[in-house]
């Protein structure tokens, strides 16, 4: 189960998409979004699904792969759609049965939402495949530099965020290890009710937490050890520059907001 | 000169009762030392008073002839001495190889050229350069460990200490990183402190130190640490049964070399066999 989670996991080939600088690829990540969310139509949503088969072209990572990204939140997409299939108030209404509905204008919502749901975890997932999780550190900690000036930690946060990135695979084999030590011992993390269900995961969540601070505390003294001393005097060995790779990008990025724009302007708003 | 250099050292956790007494040790420059003893005698924090991430209660600890209690001595000290841990997943910071071993030479302020060849030079000296560009958690046990000591490396510590680096590895594993410890204390120089639960590992070692309660109570050659075995079940340390094999053959007149390989006490066996029927 746990194995299907793969978000932040880096996969490691030489692309187009892996040589983007990754501040870019970060504003580029926050310009999509916004573009999916300014779609009002299906034409609009297109485009973006276009632009996304682009990028995961010319990124090499396998299409299983990106795909698999969405396993993790299947159950919560299907769950808002179906909500809003039964309970969004239309006019056009197809079917009604006790206090569920389901309207045309329910239907499509719906759709739509599925639709989103899904470019925003694949087009965020790829951008950790593509991107390790120092060089997304990096570029967030050069994103956030003008908050240096108001004394924000941004060096300490980034290397928080890089961190978390790189235990995430360690604590998800570890949170597999005790559950399934706990099987072992008659637990059961399948049946009974939410509360029931909810208990049986205290006794994993305990020595997780525990394991956990546990490596906090080597870490921390292995870093010292490795003359970690802070952001000061510290160098980068990873340079970030901008290229024509990333030019290219920004041109995609930009034609895909101004044809949302305009489909909607010209063919109307769907929802 | 000396690397390492206790004077009368005590350190207490505050939870009470001594793990180091009045303890004197010296190691020299380019000396490979082995550090034995039982669960709780002190080893780690023995290791951890050699670069200042525990602060001595009483003594003097200098690090070729740099007193470690000086606050001003810190940075210069942890960049002369590289310290191995046991668990290689808590010790690297980034997610690939190449990230993790730069995160040391950035601490130090190099420059970019400078990390760069510091990078494929800690990998080569481990001999992992194909590996430069993977993600840690796909190596195997030996393979993170040997890229923890690349991440020590890059900062070209002039000692390294190891703490029980090697008690979560497999036996291939194990003589990976035994034998690039060992190259690099003969080829590069590097003065070795080892800690270790395994004594075919401290075989390698020029010295052996046993530590029982905070203090040390034998020291040698391996091989005469090693034949005075009495003394070491003692201190709960018990040979491997092939050491008593060995001593046994010595006290019968066989005259076999120490250690605690198999194969090569079979071969010594096998020739002495055959000297002896010609
Ligand atoms: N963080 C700590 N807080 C309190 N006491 C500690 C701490 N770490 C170690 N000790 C105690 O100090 C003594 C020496 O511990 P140390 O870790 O140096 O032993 P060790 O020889 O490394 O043992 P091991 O073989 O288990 O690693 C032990 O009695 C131990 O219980
Ligand atoms: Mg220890």
């Amino acid at each position: 189960m746990l194995k299907d989670v793969s978000f932040g996991q880096y996969y490691p080939v030489d692309s187009f998409v892996h040589r983007m600088d990754p501040r870019l690829k970060l504003v580029f990540l926050i310009a999509y979004i916004v573009a999916i969310f300014l779609a009002k139509n299906f034409y609009g949503l297109g485009a973006c699904l276009l632009v996304l088969v682009l990028a995961v072209a010319f990124s090499r990572v396998p299409v299983r792969k990106v795909l698999r990204s969405m396993k993790g939140i299947l159950f919560l997409v299907v769950f808002t759609a179906v909500i809003n299939l039964f309970f969004y108030r239309g006019e056009e209404i197809l079917f009604s049965w006790k206090f569920i509905t389901i309207s045309k204008e329910g239907i499509i919502f719906s759709i739509f939402l599925v639709l989103r749901l899904f470019l925003l975890v694949m087009c965020s997932s790829l951008l950790t495949y593509t991107t390790t999780p120092v060089a997304l550190t990096d570029g967030l900690e050069s994103l956030l530099t003008p908050l240096k000036w108001i004394k924000f930690p941004v060096h300490e946060l980034a290397l928080i965020m890089s961190i978390a990135l790189r235990f995430i695979p360690i604590l998800m084999d570890e949170t597999e290890r005790i559950m399934n030590a706990q099987k072992a011992r008659g637990a059961n993390f399948e049946s009974g009710g939410l509360i029931k269900r909810a208990k049986a995961i205290i006794p994993v969540l305990i020595p997780l937490l525990l394991s956990a601070f546990r490596r906090a505390e080597e870490l921390g003294d292995a870093m010292d050890a490795r003359c970690y001393m802070g952001s000061k005097n510290r160098t980068k060995y990873k340079k970030l520059k901008f290229g024509w790779r990333d030019l290219i990008g920004f041109l995609l990025v930009a034609a895909l907001i101004t044809g949302v724009v305009l489909l909607r302007v010209y063919l109307g708003a769907t929802i | 000169m000396k690397a390492i250099e206790f004077r009368a050292v005590d350190f207490s956790y505050d939870n009470g009762g001594f793990a180091i007494k009045k303890l004197n040790f010296s190691v020299e420059e380019g000396e490979f030392v082995a550090v034995l003893g039982h669960n709780g005698s002190g080893k780690s924090t023995l290791a951890r008073l050699c670069n200042g991430l525990l602060e001595a209660d009483g003594g003097e600890i200098e690090i070729f002839s740099m007193p470690v209690s000086e606050k001003k001595n810190l940075y210069e000290i942890r960049k002369n001495v590289g310290i191995v841990f046991q668990n290689p997943d808590n010790q690297t910071v980034a997610s690939i190889v190449e990230d993790d071993i730069a995160f040391g030479a950035e601490n130090i302020g190099l420059s970019r050229e400078e990390i760069g060849e510091r990078i494929s030079f800690a990998l080569k000296a481990v001999g992992m350069e194909e590996f430069r560009h993977s993600t840690c958690t796909r190596l195997s046990g030996g393979q993170k460990q040997r890229i923890a000591i690349a991440g020590v490396l890059a900062i070209r510590p002039k000692i390294m200490i190891l703490d029980e680096s090697t008690a979560m590895l497999d036996p291939r594993g194990r003589k990976e990183v035994m034998d690039v410890v060992t190259r690099l204390n003969k080829e590069e120089g590097i003065t070795v402190l080892l800690i270790t639960h395994f004594m075919e590992e401290a075989l390698r070692a020029d010295r052996a130190v046993v530590m029982n309660r905070g203090e040390i109570v034998m020291q040698g050659t391996p091989q005469s640490i090693f034949a005075r075995h009495e003394e070491l079940e003692t201190y709960n340390l018990s040979l491997p049964r092939i050491g008593y094999i060995c001593n046994r053959l010595r006290d019968g007149g066989i005259p076999v070399h120490d250690t605690l390989d198999e194969e090569q006490l079979a071969e010594e066996i096998a020739q002495c066999v055959l000297r002896q029927s010609i």
